[in-house]
């Protein structure tokens, strides 16, 4: 970790800052008509695909499916199960000629190697970012892939910055544990993860060179925030670093220690908003517990549970937070949060079981990120089926979809710097941020070309949309009006309006004919497809004009929304 | 301005000059972008393509008078009162549809050609297989991937959508008024055309409103990528541009909403006016595929179909009037197709079902007016078997419009529509 880079980031940082959310923006705001009430609407395939998109990367048709057949409590009850840890994890999918790993080879495992080097390292990170591509793409009918994805954002670090693979991926692990744990229980343990000691410069912070870097962060960004009714002080930035002195990593057994002789063993004195605590200094191996008290102050004010339940929202909500919301919705989340001791659970059970969370006014106010684009694409079309067993594969396409997601802005496991994406975060535009003129041509051609000549994985296959698949599991494919909406109703969740579904009819599924009677000239060519499957002419015709509707559909601003 | 500065410093080498897009050109003969380019035309020639879809009935729209007994015999529910059909100068044999007096019009003042008859071998009675058929210029025992304008362009503008928009072709090689670009204009890789989705986008973005904050945030967020997409077209600009030149269109048009092929129209002609270098424009109209009660049962010059051959009509002669007006009628040529024609007897609803030859229309100032072929032969007692038999290949009409019109070399042909075909004399020699 080189510390000038570290500064130029926060100076940066310093830029954002200033534009940062402090109050309820200008953005568009909804009168509030909904509270945390538990939601009594209807639990109808509108309403589960818009809390799969919501809760997941897409709305599978098989997950909507089977979500459909219960109601929402058990629905909620399914997503915040505690997931399983990965039964997989990264591999050596890069020797070759050029490059050797001594330790690992090919298509094992190099998590445990201690071996490194420049060359490999950048090799097993990107092989690290495939793989969590791949437990995204592949993930279980639960919260806990997006819940990581928010964690990461929150508690950002950067692979390139961190620089080990093996600290990057025990970082992930830590992301994963907590997902859906302790809020409190995750700053603790990510104040003294390798990955964060690096990034922050924790490993470098001592009593004679105190380094205030995480000191300030995990305030500013992790815990209170900067929010209205955060008031922490320049002092307390300078109180926490030497709290938090004495840390150390020793890079050659991937581990990190304290060191009382480089601790503040003196008292810390906080400002009036942590009620003038003073952290009592502790000699000896007993430094270490500083930290405990440290957290135990940050987590006593109001605004920690605040902040991250004000997050929380936007990331599954809607970015705007006007004073109705801060009263009816954060603040009584944040009570959960603090009743419940900083389990994260009750709070997503509290919030995805409400009215509020399925308030009509948020339908399609939030602007997929890159990741909900290419992921939730992939699986909404079952895109990502490849013969078990080939890793390589796999792995190919699973950098694929992590380029894709790269290139659209959001390269998952580098956060642009420490504060996560701006687009969760940066007033007023928020997630509107996704969305520029370089962006939005490259999520147009993923689609079209994922309908076209789609991606040639490592061993030869195609990865590409087969919409004769998609429209077969659809009820009524052979009705041109029921294929139109049923399709319409899996990929949006917003609606349009009767005369353009009958205008995307007749240019795109009918040739242009018109009229009730012209519906049987799609109906036959779908028979015939289901009859006759060998007879290429029909089939190229209605593929085409599949690929053409679905083109068309993946192409509208409706896809780019939930 | 920015052409010349272009030239003057991408292509330094004075080797042949030559004229392209009216400038006068010092060309690098290395080049070989520029050196296909050369080939294409220069002449700012147009084509405008108009589907009908659905297979309109040709015998009801241009009506044989030679046979008219068989012809009231093969379909005495809806054939057309001989007083009513419209006259066409020199042309006694032959009339059109009653509701079609603007076209009757263009052809008596030499501004429209009917080619009768237009078909290929084994035709297809299938609407998506005849549309795909027509498009793609394929056999009928064939599956083409590429679309027969698609071939044209892209052995015009090679490479293309690399390196383009450029100086030298910095509009967009097609114009499709449609959701999707039509598979005629599919190029081997990509289609050579961009779509304009629906003229009330278009001309929203014709008029550059400062963007606001729309009622419902959700709405918000769909303008605001809506906006973003129009902006980021690499033809926006260029589109917009050409289009804002264009003040005053000819009052012709139906502006009521009421006739889609005449909004279609006054796009196209706006951005022709506004110095598109654009080659080829494909606009459509549906409504064609009358099974049943096709005329009014009391006045068979009126109905369902009278009703379409009237807006074709009207949207056309506007069209025409409109070129004239902005002064670029000698650079236009459109044409008319549908998948088929209808069968010769009519059937007992009022209607007709799916045939095969029709005619098909050409027009244009530099259109030469005349008919092509004869009329159909209609027999006596005309059985549902009994089709109209065809005279032209319909790629020779598109090899008549790339030779004579686009000035594509006879030699190319081949390689746009798999073999030669006969012109046929279409377009005025000057």
């Amino acid at each position: 970790m080189k510390v000038s880079y570290s500064m130029e980031r926060k100076d940066f940082f310093k830029i954002l800052l200033s534009k940062q959310d402090t109050k309820p923006g200008a953005s568009p705001t909804t009168a509030l008509t909904s509270t945390l009430k538990r939601y009594k609407g209807k639990w109808d395939e509108q309403a589960v695909v818009y809390f799969l998109k919501h809760t997941m990367f897409g709305a599978k048709p098989a997950d909507v499916a089977f979500f459909k057949k219960k109601n929402l409590k058990n629905t909620v009850a399914v997503m915040l199960k505690d997931a399983a840890m990965p039964t997989t994890s990264p591999i050596n999918n890069y020797a070759s000629d050029k490059i050797e790993d001594e330790q690992v080879q090919l298509g094992s495992t190099w998590v445990n190697a201690t071996n490194v080097n420049g060359k490999i390292n950048y090799r097993r990170r990107n092989s690290y970012k495939q793989w969590w591509m791949g437990l995204m793409i592949n993930q279980d009918r639960s919260i806990t892939e997006k819940m990581v994805l928010f964690w990461h954002n929150h508690f950002a670090t950067e692979t390139n910055i961190a620089e080990n693979p093996v600290y990057c991926y025990r970082y992930n692990l830590l992301l994963r544990q907590h997902a859906l744990g302790n809020f409190k229980a995750l700053a603790k343990a990510m104040t003294t993860d390798l990955c964060m000691l690096r990034y922050l410069n924790g490993y470098a912070n001592t009593k004679k060179a105190p380094d205030e870097n995480y000191g300030r962060e995990l305030q500013e960004l992790f815990t209170v925030g900067k929010g209205p009714g955060s008031h922490y002080t320049e002092a307390d930035v300078k109180a926490a670093a030497r709290v938090l002195t004495g840390y150390k990593i020793d890079n050659k057994i991937f581990t990190y220690s304290f060191e009382p002789n480089r601790h503040d063993e003196s008292d810390k004195q906080f400002s009036a908003f942590y009620g003038n605590t003073i952290i009592k200094g502790r000699a000896g191996e007993d430094g270490a517990y500083e930290l405990d008290d440290l957290i135990e102050m940050i987590f006593a004010t109001d605004e920690t549970a605040r902040f991250i339940c004000r997050k929380l929202y936007r990331f599954f909500v809607f970015y705007t937070i006007d004073d109705a919301t801060e009263q009816e919705i954060i603040i009584p989340l944040s009570k959960i949060l603090r009743k419940k001791n900083f389990e994260i659970k009750p709070v997503l059970q509290a919030l995805l079981n409400s009215q509020h969370f399925f308030d009509m006014a948020f339908r399609g106010t939030t602007i997929k990120s890159p990741a909900d684009f290419c992921v939730g694409l992939m699986r909404e079309f079952n895109v990502a089926l490849l013969p078990p067993g080939d890793m390589f594969a796999e792995y190919s396409m699973w950098e694929f979809v992590h380029n894709q997601a790269s290139a659209m802005q959001q390269n998952i496991g580098d956060p642009p710097n420490v504060a996560g994406w701006p687009a969760y975060y940066q007033q007023p535009q928020y997630c509107k941020l996704w969305i520029n003129s370089d962006t939005l041509p490259r999520r147009n051609q993923l689609t079209d070309r994922l309908l076209s000549y789609g991606f040639t994985a490592k061993n030869g296959s195609k990865i590409n949309i087969d919409p004769i698949a998609y429209a077969m599991a659809l009820p009524h494919p052979e009705d041109p009006d029921a294929l139109i909406s049923d399709s319409i109703q899996m990929l949006y969740t917003v609606p349009i309006a009767d005369a353009e579904k009958s205008h995307i009819k007749s240019n795109i599924l009918l040739s242009n004919l018109q009229g009730e009677a012209a519906n049987h000239y799609w109906t036959n060519a779908w028979h015939t497809l289901i009859e006759k499957p060998d007879d290429a002419v029909n089939k190229k015709e209605v593929l085409n004009k599949l690929k053409n509707l679905y083109k068309y559909l993946l192409n509208r601003p409706e896809y780019q929304v939930y | 301005m920015k052409r010349r500065t272009f030239f003057k410093y991408a292509l330094p080498s004075v080797v042949m000059p030559a004229l392209l897009g009216g400038f006068k050109i010092n060309a690098f003969a290395g080049n070989p972008l520029l050196q296909n380019l050369l080939h294409a035309d220069t002449n700012g020639r147009v084509l405008v393509v108009i589907q009908l879809a659905g297979g309109n009935d040709g015998l009801n729209t241009v009506i044989p008078i030679e046979f008219y007994g068989a012809y009231k015999n093969a379909r005495s529910n809806i054939a057309i009162a001989l007083e009513k059909i419209l006259s066409l100068n020199g042309c006694n044999a032959t009339g059109l549809n009653p509701a079609m007096a603007p076209l009757q019009q263009l052809f008596n003042q030499d501004r429209l050609a009917i080619v009768q008859a237009v078909s290929y071998p084994q035709p297809s009675f299938s609407h998506f297989r005849a549309t795909d058929i027509w498009l793609t210029g394929e056999e009928s025992n064939q599956v083409l991937n590429t679309g027969w304008m698609g071939r044209y362009l892209n052995r015009q503008y090679p490479d293309f959508p690399d390196h383009y928009p450029n100086s030298i072709m910095p509009d967009p090689l097609a114009i499709q008024i449609g959701s999707v670009v039509s598979t005629g204009l599919q190029g081997p890789a990509f289609p050579m055309g961009m779509a304009i989705s629906n003229p009330d986008s278009f001309y929203n973005m014709l008029n550059e409103k400062p963007r606001q904050l729309s009622a419902s945030p959700a709405q918000d967020q769909l303008d605001y990528i809506r906006q973003v997409a129009e902006k980021t077209d690499a033809y926006g600009d260029v589109i917009k541009a050409a289009a804002k030149k264009i003040t005053r269109q000819s009052t012709k048009y139906d502006d009521n909403k009421k006739n889609p092929l005449s909004d279609q129209l006054k796009i196209v002609s706006r951005l022709i006016a506004g110095g598109l270098q654009t080659k080829i424009y494909m606009v459509s109209m549906g409504g064609f595929d009358n099974h049943a009660k096709q005329t009014d049962a009391a006045d068979t010059s009126k109905g369902t179909h009278a009703n379409q051959l009237q807006k074709l009509s009207e949207a056309i002669a506007a069209f025409m009037d409109d070129l004239a007006l902005q002064q670029v009628a000698d650079r236009v040529v459109g044409m008319t197709f549908s998948e088929f024609g209808r069968r010769i007897k009519s059937n007992a609803s009022g209607g007709t079902d799916h045939g095969i030859a029709a005619p098909v229309f050409v027009f244009g100032q530099p259109v030469r007016s005349g008919i092509i072929g004869s009329n159909p032969t209609i027999p006596e007692n005309a059985t549902v078997n009994d089709n109209i038999t065809m005279q032209h290949d319909f790629r020779a009409v598109y090899a008549t419009l790339l030779e004579d019109w686009l000035a594509v070399k006879p030699s190319n042909i081949p390689d746009i529509l798999q073999k030669d075909f006969a012109s046929l004399p279409l377009i005025k020699k000057v």
